[in-house]
């Protein structure tokens, strides 16, 4: 199997090249049969990738450990799921994925716009499998999934425990889907100033795949956000994690490229912003991966080998370099149509908007890489923690969530005092209404949270105000009921109204971390059986230790050897809340030296968290079992010198039994946030927002709309 | 005023407002920056009341843990130099002896205590299990 494989990305380095030289050959020599060549180049490309990955794919589901990628991040005893997953969690595996992702994004993309703008086409083609190739290269150079060993090792190094969480087998792939997403706008951005082609239709075929390459990085990132709360063991969602920061991003330059993008749409205005956002964007998603894959900069997530750090750091020179040199030599094309005409405007708002977000990008951006230009300043490494990043992001994202209210009502081109007297004034009461009733709740001692729930209280009232509208507008013409004149204005009008409930989404969302972070209580303590400890209002009792063993038992389904944990009764006021069950995984290490017994348990330990979420609040609890116990040490040793290595699990049955008998003081680690829900559930409103934007109108509902809609006043036909 | 001049005007206030906040953000990344040395370094260098980030490799036998505080040495990568360290927070699950960590510390009499949640651990790699070196804590 692994000369097949070996045999795909000799193929695929071919495909490209053949596929760069037929699409440039096509455009700059007019020939059509190339350029479809070219085209079906990447189709031919995605095809062989996908064929490289199924050999991998069925490898790690074969126990195939002649594969060294296989050997080292999968064994017989992880679960089927996450051998499969296991795929991606290595830096071969996960370059494979890169390389298959970016070939299928983009067979879709140039086969939906085969028919259009042609020359631009062409030299996305000749971008995009230029890019393609590079991974190939590096898969062929530098880190080949195929790579084999004879004879095969009997037992894998088994898949990290960490990794072994039901987000991996969606997270990676999702986050990666979003920046080779991000990397189609760059590649039609190149191609249009090569053509010199900046119209309408380039417009509309950037801000499509510009949404879908947010939707899915922006999943990526939320997902990454729930693993790391519901899996790592310390309770956060976020970070300013060097990785979690390379994928936020471009996500933010996404963000104001869509925003952006419609003025452009509208008034032909802010064209150098918009190529330059589009290429920061696709920038930035190749700056993350080489982030991710390099080691470069310390992180949480820890990587391992430097070896990529070199080529990634030719091809994002090569990327700045070509992206500078194309708008400024193109810039005449790209001139404004319009002036701004107001600062209270629509294109303000968006401006102000972009600029935010641009901002947010550049202090996460200096954050995260400032130990690498401390070090070429100063000669010596620093780095800046949480407080540093939050001293800035806080009120970038406070502007960020009132612009979010101010821009979608607010009137194009100059807005007057009875436009804003009409659309702010409910909204504003709404904000003054939500501050009175938080203030008579006392929590006016955390004036950054206060303000952030009154702006979000204002996005929702300018939100609401406009469904309210649109729907009243469509009642005028219909005569519906609410509920289907409601459906039928998002219907009807998908981009607009999605954008509205993507708003809704972020402003819920930021409640949920205001709150979060704000009244968070969090206690670290040690409990023995029967004791109960206090900790944001709720009585936390260790009723009785639990254990299971083998991978067979192991209730989180990952694979351990060796689970212990603890029974917890959390009450309020003398009444019962939840029972709670953290435990902590020990894994088998693969390590004969520690021993027939030692080796079972001598794995990475991980602690799988345990809690009550709520719409208003979550209880959540890990424990940290004191296995270093004398006696527990004492069965380990024993079990050590005498099992042979097949009756090992004898001594962790042993272990377990004299847990549960007579078990030492364990750590926990409690926490209890107010309204977290409120950040998933905001995430999925901001899914479910962007799916609406994204989703094609029907033609037939597009010839319905003008009918009705020369009955209506021209006011309200601006809301339907 | 006319719109040119306007304009014109407009374009300075917003540039010297950008300069103004990107000076703000560089000046305060490098003052409140943490500078990242190794346990010999701390040692030579440390002053009372002034962060730093310690990097090194947690010492074979040093951790314990009593009332919610992790007690543990770190030693330069290549062996030497010990220093003790006092911390309380989040302990991330790949933390173990052997293994390479970071940590924000404070110098405080002969010991150094942890700044609250910022222990990470490096993994020797993200990918691989534990090399034999490393050794659990049971």
């Amino acid at each position: 199997m692994a000369p097949l494989g070996r045999a795909c990305l000799l193929l695929a380095l071919a495909v490209c090249a053949y596929g760069i030289g037929a699409s440039l050959y096509g455009v700059r020599g007019g020939r059509a049969d190339f350029r479809d060549s070219g085209r079906r180049a990447m189709y031919a490309l995605a095809g062989i990738l996908a064929v490289a990955f199924a050999v991998l794919e069925v490898a790690f589901l074969r126990n195939d450990f002649t594969f060294n990628t296989v050997a080292d991040t999968s064994s017989r005893t992880t679960p089927a799921l996450y051998r499969a997953a296991a795929v991606w969690s290595s830096q071969e595996g996960s370059l494979l994925l890169w390389a298959l992702l970016l070939s299928l994004w983009s067979s879709l993309a140039l086969f939906l716009v085969r028919r259009r703008m042609r020359e631009v086409a062409a030299y996305a083609t000749a971008v995009l499998l230029g890019l393609a190739g590079f991974f190939v290269v590096l898969m062929l150079v530098y880190a080949t999934p195929f790579a084999t060993t004879h004879p095969a090792p009997a037992e894998g190094a088994g898949l990290d425990p960490l990794l072994r969480f039901p987000t991996m087998v969606i997270h990676p792939p999702m986050l990666y889907s979003g920046y080779t997403l991000c990397t189609i706008p760059l590649a039609f951005g190149i191609g249009a100033l090569l053509a010199r082609r900046v119209d309408a239709d380039w417009t509309r075929i950037i801000r499509r795949f510009a949404i879908a390459a947010w939707l899915l990085l922006g999943a990526g990132i939320v997902l990454g956000a729930r693993w790391s709360y519901a899996e790592l063991g310390w309770g956060g969602y976020w970070g300013w994690d060097a990785v979690e920061n390379a994928s936020l991003m471009p996500w933010l330059t996404g963000t104001a490229l869509l925003h952006s993008l419609m003025i452009q749409e509208k008034r032909g205005m802010l064209k150098v912003w918009n190529m330059s956002l589009v290429l920061a964007t696709g920038t930035l998603a190749v700056m993350g991966t080489f982030l991710v894959r390099s080691g470069i900069l310390n992180s949480i997530h820890a990587f391992g080998g430097a070896t990529l750090g070199v080529p990634f750091v030719v091809l994002i020179g090569v990327l700045i370099a070509s992206s500078i040199y194309l708008v400024v030599s193109r810039a005449k094309m790209l001139r404004s149509e319009h002036r701004l005409e107001s600062l209270l405007s629509r294109e303000s708002i968006f401006l102000a908007n972009n600029l935010v977000l641009v901002g947010l990008c550049f202090v996460i951006f200096w954050g995260t890489y400032f130990p690498l230009i401390s070090e070429a300043l100063s000669g010596r490494e620093s780095s800046v923690g949480p407080p540093w990043f939050d001293r800035y992001t806080v009120p970038l994202a406070l502007a960020l969530v009132l612009l979010s209210g101010i821009g979608p009502v607010i009137a194009w081109r100059r807005a007057t005092l009875a436009n804003a007297r009409r659309n702010f004034t409910g909204p504003t009461l709404l904000a003054l209404l939500a501050l009175g009733a938080l203030l008579v709740a006392g929590v006016q001692h955390k004036p950054l949270a206060l303000a952030m729930f009154c702006c979000a209280a204002f996005v929702l009232g300018c939100i609401g105000q406009e469904f309210v509208r649109g729907t009243r507008a469509r009642r005028a013409i219909a005569g519906e009921p609410v509920p289907v004149a409601l459906l039928a204005l998002v219907r009807r009008n998908r981009r607009r109204y999605g954008g509205y409930i993507v708003h809704i989404g972020m402003a819920v969302l930021f409640v949920g971390v205001a709150a979060s972070s704000s009244f968070q209580h969090a206690s670290e303590l040690g409990l023995s059986p029967g004791q109960s400890s206090r900790v944001g209002g709720y009585t936390v009792r260790y009723v009785r230790p639990t254990a299971t063993i083998t991978p067979r038992q192991d209730a989180a389904h990952t694979g351990s050897t060796l689970s212990l944990g603890a029974v917890l009764d959390v009450s309020k006021r003398g009444r019962h809340v939840a029972t709670l069950r953290p435990s902590q995984g020990y894994y088998d290490s693969g390590e004969s030296a520690q021993g027939s017994v030692g080796h079972l348990i001598g794995g990475q330990p991980v602690s799988h968290i345990s809690m009550s979420a709520g719409l208003t609040r979550d209880v959540w609890t890990a424990i940290a079992p004191d296995i270093s116990s004398p006696s527990l040490q004492r069965i380990v040793s024993a079990g050590n010198r005498t099992l042979p290595p097949d009756e090992g699990l004898i001594a962790i049955a042993y272990l377990a039994r004299s847990y549960l008998r007579s078990p030492p003081p364990a750590q926990f680690h409690l926490i209890v946030s107010p309204l977290v829900m409120w950040i998933w559930i905001g995430a999925l409103t901001v899914f479910g927002g962007g799916l609406i934007a994204i989703w094609p109108v029907p033609s037939a509902l597009r010839r319905a709309e003008s009918v009705p809609s020369r009955a209506l006043p021209s006011g309200e036909l601006a809301q339907a | 005023m006319n719109p040119a001049r306007k304009r014109v005007v407009r374009l300075i206030v917003a540039l010297s407002a950008a300069v103004v906040l990107a000076s703000a953000l560089i000046y305060t990344s490098f003052s409140a920056a943490s500078p990242a040395i190794s346990p010999s370094q701390l040692v030579r260098r440390a002053q009372p009341g002034r962060s730093y980030q310690l990097t090194g490799t947690v010492v074979s036998g040093s951790v314990h843990r009593q009332a919610g505080v992790l007690d543990f040495s770190v030693e330069d990568r290549a062996g030497g130099t010990k220093v003790p360290v006092s911390y309380t927070g989040t302990v991330p699950d790949p933390f173990r002896e052997g293994r390479e960590i970071i940590v924000t510390v404070q110098k405080r009499g002969a010991r150094y205590i942890g700044e609250r949640d910022s222990l990470i651990t490096k993994c020797p790699s993200k990918y691989k299990t534990a090399p034999a070196g490393e050794k659990q804590n049971y």
